[in-house]
């Protein structure tokens, strides 16, 4: 559903992503992993919209999205969160999330009866009165999400959604990523809580530097002699 | 009640309460692109002023009715205010840029006013009184208390509307975080021309009042940075995004610079002092009601409650 | 083009200079040169605050005014020429200006942006209209022996007062420079600008650098001020005049770039007195605003942009 062809982007004197082609299949949840600084979020920029790629092609259910702007890519059925968190902080939780809503049901009421849905399967019904502002770290990482689903997505780009959760945070959205995907979304998600991405993707795919290192299923990735020595660097080696 | 105040008020009053409307009913087209999708507009008076002369223009030379004239006005402002926004959006400027901006097309109004001869130059325009209400002119000043209040009543039915809709919950998130809202599918360029098109053609519409209840108008103050701080600073001041915020406001400041200008003015030399109020007002608002009077009062009602 | 501009302007009242003189041109240029020291001195000043603060500071132009107010007062009442007396005015506004981030500014640093635009223009409004209630409405002007004097470099004209000015603000930019490259406050100035959580990492006092950022651009707004007292009639007014002239600068050159603003004072001075020949003289801020919306949409980080002071 996802079919990304020779991607480039350079910032300057960096060359951030450097010909990177992938795919993401349909009801697929594929890791994108690889060190800091690898280009990652680049990639998660260039397919949502926010940054135009200097080359190459993004496909997205048959057509191409490439240099569309970021709510011509969420109206097409691809949504995106951020790695900080970036909440409306002084609308309240349910208005939050009504604004992604909007997106396919224009009347307001019937926006807050599908934003009250999601609020209620990512966990944040009782807070739906709050502003945003007032939610711990965990709630805000739910809040995100719950905003991007609420888009009614067919392709979800998560990044770092577990990034500074403690073990039980980090279970549940787990879960929620996994019940998510059992609806029908395809998942691309960036992560380093490892264990987490292991046990929740399909396929990972590794970048380093801003090219592709590595793609295959989790084990196989995870056993990779060049996915080791990026992590661990070339000392090691 | 407001509707059988005329009749009780002394004539001074009827000024007084002509003047919280119509300056209610400015902040109010202000808050639809200022306060609720947080492009600060510092130039507002452009509106005002383009509006105005499109109306008096055509009601001097071609004796078009202001009736008519003040939506002439209105669509012409707008197309100003749909041009800046433009520039603006398209070009990503925020915060202190799109400040400028503002100004910037203000002053250039301003400029350019009072070097056209066949608009009046720096003498601007006079409109003789002949009292015909064909001609937006009434004996009776308790008509331009209706008319204002009706104007005020108005934009705020606009704005409650637009608060109620889509557009609305649109523009506070593209106020609170403009890239944000891209990603969950909010068309933000487009909304943000919406609010300013609507903002500056009801800014617009406001200055056939403006020239018509003051039988002239002048360059440096119909486009001057004075009158687009008198715009702004009533919503910032009741609340702005808040419906009810530039009437709160304009209740607040308006009665407060008839009284400082009506006592130190007489003095003499005085002019300024309403002012000094303002920017005193202001740095008030900023430090300890950041959000304006109106979520403060609904805070203290619920906690009284 | 020239002959385009001028079939617009016959109908205007007593157009200057009926044929383009290239003595005529020469002439404006200098004078803008000259005159833009001062738009350049006063610009620095902003940019300086607004690098390390990134406030923008709306009461500019109205320190600058009191800063002139300060060079009249010294002059009509004390007999201080004002070509002396910049020093004291200086002097003062740099207390003003420490005060005003103290008091004011350092309480909103994290704010959103509007909320430091809405606070300074705050302190316009209040600085510009007890300047009214002070010193009343009619223009002032500084006289001083060196404005009635006058230099001929061939067939240009050029009055001394404003090359003492130019000269002093000159000098002034560069002691300014000095100071921040090399001077130690100078330079904690500069870190914090170009990056101010790292600096505080590596111990910088942020609040007593800004403070001290801020009385500095007051300072030179306020000797720009007192330079300019005696060529240029002042009221209160003008304050909003000189803030808005001042960011057309620092934007035209580039928010936060000390060379940018230099630059950019001396190219708005002398496009608006270039204006002035070829235009009504009434429409020569015209030509400032449009290079400004022109730099806006064109390259809005200024033609030195990006570059921390």
């Amino acid at each position: 559903m996802l079919d990304v062809s020779g991607l480039d982007k350079h910032f300057g004197g960096l060359h951030a992503v450097k010909n990177l082609s992938f795919t993401v299949g349909e009801r697929e949840i594929v890791g994108l992993i690889g060190p800091n600084g690898a280009g990652k979020t680049t990639v998660f920029g260039l397919l949502s919209g926010f940054l135009r790629p200097d080359a190459g092609q993004v496909i997205f259910r048959g057509r191409s999205i490439t240099g569309l702007p970021p709510h011509r890519v969420n109206a097409l059925g691809l949504a995106r969160t951020f790695q900080i968190v970036r909440p409306f902080p002084h609308l309240t939780v349910l208005r939050n999330v009504t604004v992604g809503a909007l997106g396919r049901h224009a009347a307001p009421a019937a926006a807050t009866q599908r934003a009250l849905a999601v609020l209620n399967e990512v966990g944040l019904a009782a807070k739906r009165d709050q502003p945003a502002a007032s939610l711990t770290l965990a709630e805000r990482k739910r809040l995100e999400l719950a905003r991007a689903l609420a888009t009614e997505p067919t392709l979800l780009l998560l990044d770092e959604v577990m990034a500074g959760l403690n073990a039980t945070e980090t279970e549940r959205i787990v879960d929620l990523v996994g019940a998510i995907n059992r609806r029908g979304v395809a998942v691309l998600l960036i992560e380093h809580v490892m264990r987490a991405v292991m046990s929740l993707s399909q396929r990972i795919v590794v970048l380093n530097y801003g090219e592709l290192i590595a793609e295959g299923r989790p084990e196989a990735v995870a056993n990779d002699p060049r996915v080791i020595e990026a992590y661990l660097g070339t000392a090691s080696a | 009640m407001l509707l059988a105040l005329p009749m009780v008020l002394s004539s001074y009053l009827v000024t007084v309460f002509v003047l919280i409307f119509f300056y209610a009913y400015l902040g109010q087209a202000w808050n639809i692109v200022g306060g609720y999708a947080g492009q600060l507009s510092a130039g507002h008076a452009a509106f005002v002023g383009v509006g105005a002369y499109a109306a008096a223009v055509l009601s001097l030379s071609a004796g078009l009715t202001p009736w008519v004239g003040m939506f002439v006005g209105g669509t012409v402002a707008a197309v100003l205010g749909g041009f800046i926004g433009f520039l603006g959006f398209r070009f990503g400027l925020r915060g202190f840029y799109f400040v400028l901006l503002t100004v910037a097309f203000a002053e250039m109004c301003r400029i350019v006013a009072n070097n056209l001869e066949w608009i009046g130059g720096a003498v601007g325009l006079y409109i003789t009184f002949t009292g015909n209400p064909w001609q937006f002119q009434f004996q009776d000043s308790r008509a331009y208390y209706y008319i204002a209040l009706g104007l005020m009543v108005a934009a705020t039915a606009v704005a409650a509307a637009i608060e109620r809709r889509r557009f609305g919950v649109y523009l506070s998130a593209i106020r609170e975080d403009e890239g944000a809202a891209e990603a969950v599918g909010v068309p933000t360029f487009r909304y943000k021309m919406f609010a300013m098109i609507v903002s500056s053609f009801l800014t617009g519409v406001g200055g056939t009042f403006y020239a018509f209840y003051l039988f002239s108008l002048q360059p440096n103050t119909v486009f001057g940075i004075p009158l687009s701080v008198e715009i702004i600073i009533r919503p910032i001041v009741g609340g702005a995004g808040t419906l009810f915020g530039p009437i709160v406001g304009s209740f607040i400041l308006s009665p407060l610079a008839e009284l400082t200008r009506f006592y130190f003015a007489a003095g003499g030399g005085w002019a300024g002092v309403h002012l000094i109020v303002y920017g005193v007002l202001l740095v008030v608002v900023v430090l300890f009601f950041p959000q304006g009077a109106v979520p403060w009062l609904r805070r203290l009602l619920r906690t009284q409650a | 083009m020239a002959e385009g501009l001028r079939a617009e302007q016959v109908r205007l009242p007593a157009p200057q200079g009926l044929i383009l003189d290239p003595v005529l041109v020469v002439q404006a240029v200098v004078s803008g040169l000259l005159f833009g020291g001062v738009y350049s001195l006063m610009a620095i000043g902003l940019t300086l605050i607004f690098g390390v603060m990134r406030v923008v500071n709306f009461a500019h132009g109205d320190l600058m005014v009191w800063a002139m107010y300060l060079a009249w007062l010294g002059a009509t009442r004390f007999g201080v020429d004002p070509y002396v007396g910049f020093v004291g005015a200086a002097a003062i506004l740099f207390v003003a200006g420490f005060a005003i981030q103290r008091q004011l500014v350092d309480r909103i640093v994290d704010a959103p942006h509007e909320m430091q635009i809405l606070l300074m223009l705050g302190v316009a409004l209040v600085l510009e209209n007890t300047a009214l209630v002070a010193f009343g409405p009619e223009p002032q002007r500084v006289r001083t022996p060196l404005t009635q004097a006058a230099l001929w470099l061939g067939p240009v004209f050029v009055d001394v007062g404003r090359l003492v000015t130019f000269a002093v603000a000159i000098a002034l930019t560069l002691a300014l420079s000095l100071f921040l490259y090399r001077s130690d406050i100078g330079r904690q100035m500069r870190a914090v600008a170009d990056n101010g959580y790292g600096a505080q990492v590596i111990g910088t006092d942020v609040r007593r650098i800004s403070a001290l950022a801020f009385a500095v651009g007051a300072a030179c707004v306020g000797a720009a001020g007192a330079l300019v007292a005696p060529l240029l009639p002042f009221q209160p007014p003008t304050g909003l005049q000189l803030s808005v002239t001042s960011f057309n600068i620092v934007i035209i050159g580039g928010m936060g770039s000390l060379l940018g603003a230099f630059m950019g004072g001396l190219l708005v001075s002398v496009a608006e007195s270039l204006g002035a020949v070829f235009l009504n003289p009434s429409m020569k801020e015209l030509v400032s605003f449009a290079l400004l919306v022109v730099i806006l949409l064109v390259r809005p980080a200024g033609l030195f942009g990006r570059r921390a002071i």
